[in-house]
């Protein structure tokens, strides 16, 4: 070993060849699922993102090749239903997904092939890890990547339930789940994540948050001055933002992006659920519970009486007597 | 035979010095245990996913991936378990007119003035109360959990609906545990009640305190059931 690996600012360089110390670990958990009181890292690694540009992508799927090799995962080979997605949802083998959708620009009256890469979006505030149920299955770096503990995880697809871009994909094999890992195992050794690395015209470019909102910009400004004036960064606040970051050449309309939520946001319902009812659920059975046990043991109890026996004896055999 | 308005066919006199009154028979006591193992096993599966101070209870079970899968087969057991036991029970829990004074005499019932109640069919509005709770909390459960059922039944509904069922699921498990808990209260608090679903039968004084029309009714049938 010679030496930690550095923090990627790129996928574009090559990587360092001799074995090096993974750049962070364990030590870097901001997150854990169902975990509470987790001690604060000692550092913080700097943000990391990913910035897709929607307008330079030309559809070729080669992120979906490199992710499936990188991954080594074998999706199942599909049926041509007559559309370009392929295959024709997220699964538990393909991690990312060009969507293509046909929009038709009203101010245009032009037809707009729109293609977007779909995966996880590594958000800041993670539903997923919210709604987990077992610890350690979902776990948060301090460079922003959320990632799948598989050897934790139980497959109860609360995350599926969490999950604001319905991302997460439940394996019927191992009954595990599986998403994006934004290639956290090439990142912890200074490489960028396969899709970036893999992407023929830059569309998919990745670096320090900091880094891709500043080219973000750069694109933004582009794509105004080619008439795009709507054009913007996809970097949604409800979520406290995302590592996943899209360059939209219509930043005011994300749904004509194959359903890009306007505001994604953890549902209320899972925060009434994990929040108040968690919380005031525990209470009332703990207090339920703890009342009945001391009522059972201290309260003389509901009991027969002698009298009461003879009475019965009676009523019996006054009727039996008719 | 005459209609029945307080009892079940099978309850019966089985001695009279003293007097024991039959009041479940072995079958529907084997039917009240299945459904109250399970629901047992279901609370503490269920629990161990409400809340991560509580995952170790997976370990009864051997793990999250098996608790995960079994929780939801024992709720399959539990409402097939229960329907059984409602189609035995479900007419002499609906509700009568004396029903309304026990409610109101609440005070009474706490403090064991049994004196000062109505005489009472086989159930108590307490009793019925439980019974419906139950009935009407196994079916939400279900309902929702087929919806949750992640392994057989995923895309069965929209993700939005799937977390409105998870929340309600989380609720109505909160309302059974505590259902259950009276339940178990009661049975221990009122003496002498555990014994009709252990070995079957009562002892005559506690049908005259708690449910004497039941009493009532079952001895002035006259015959002594289908067993002698």
């Amino acid at each position: 070993m010679s030496g930690t690996a550095p923090q990627p600012t790129t996928a574009a360089a090559n990587p360092p060849v001799q074995p090096m110390e993974a750049g962070f670990g364990t030590r870097d958990l901001v997150r854990v699922s169902a975990t509470a009181d987790l001690p604060a890292p000692d550092r913080q690694l700097t943000k990391l993102a990913k910035l897709i540009d929607v307008s330079k992508c030309i559809g070729c799927k080669a992120c979906q090749s490199a992710c499936v090799e990188w991954n080594d995962t074998t999706p199942e080979i599909g049926e041509n239903v007559g559309v370009y997605e392929n295959p024709h949802d997220l699964t538990p083998d393909m991690f990312t997904l060009m969507r293509f959708s046909e929009w038709e620009n009203p101010a245009t009256n032009e037809l707009e092939w729109l293609i977007r890469k779909d995966g996880c979006m590594h958000c800041e505030d993670p539903g997923c890890l919210k709604a987990c149920p077992a610890p350690g299955a979902i776990v948060q770096y301090s460079n922003g990547i959320v990632d799948f503990i598989h050897d934790n995880c139980i497959g109860c697809g609360y995350c599926v339930t969490g999950c604001p871009f319905d991302i997460p994909r439940i394996s019927k094999t191992d009954h595990k789940s599986y998403k994006c890992t934004l290639c956290s195992d090439r990142v912890a050794v200074g490489q960028g994540p396969a899709c970036a690395k893999a992407c023929p015209t830059k569309a998919i470019t990745f670096g320090t948050k900091d880094d891709m909102l500043a080219l973000a910009d750069d694109r933004i400004e582009d794509l105004k001055s080619r008439g795009y004036d709507n054009a913007g960064v996809y970097d949604p606040e409800g979520v406290g933002g995302t590592h996943v970051i899209y360059v939209l050449h219509h930043a005011d309309k994300p749904g004509i992006y194959s359903d890009l939520p306007e505001n994604p946001r953890i549902s209320p319902i899972v925060e009434g659920w994990k929040g108040v009812t968690k919380t005031a659920g525990m209470a009332a059975m703990g207090v339920a519970a703890a009342g009945a046990l001391l009522m059972g043991l201290f309260s003389r109890g509901n009991k027969v009486e002698a009298e009461e026996e003879v009475a019965a004896e009676r009523l019996v055999r006054d009727r039996e007597d008719i | 035979m005459a209609r029945l308005f307080y009892s079940e066919r099978g309850d019966h006199i089985e001695s009279t010095e003293p007097v024991r009154v039959s009041r479940y028979r072995g079958i529907t006591r084997l039917n009240h245990w299945i459904t109250a193992g399970s629901l047992i096993l279901l609370a503490l599966s269920g629990l161990a996913f409400f809340s991560p101070s509580l995952y170790f209870l997976t370990g009864l079970f051997g793990g999250g991936q098996i608790a995960r899968w079994l929780h939801p087969i024992l709720g399959v057991v539990l409402f097939l378990s229960f329907a059984l036991l409602f189609l035995q029970m479900w007419r002499l829990n609906l509700p009568r007119p004396e029903d309304t004074t026990w409610v109101t005499r609440i005070g009474d019932v706490v403090t064991g003035h049994e004196e000062r109640l109505p005489e009472l069919g086989k159930y108590n509005a307490g009793q019925k109360f439980i019974f419906w709770a139950m009935s009407g909390l196994i079916l939400v459960l279900i309902v929702s959990g087929v919806m949750m059922w992640q392994q057989f039944f995923d895309g069965l509904v929209p993700i939005q609906i799937r977390r409105i069922a998870t929340l309600i699921h989380a609720l109505a498990a909160v309302a059974i545990i505590l259902v259950f808990i009276l339940h178990v209260f009661a049975a221990f608090w009122v003496r002498g009640t555990l014994r009709a679903m252990t070995r079957g039968d009562v002892t005559g004084g506690w049908a005259w305190r708690h449910h004497r029309k039941w009493l009532r009714e079952v001895a002035g049938r006259g015959d002594r059931g289908p067993a002698e």
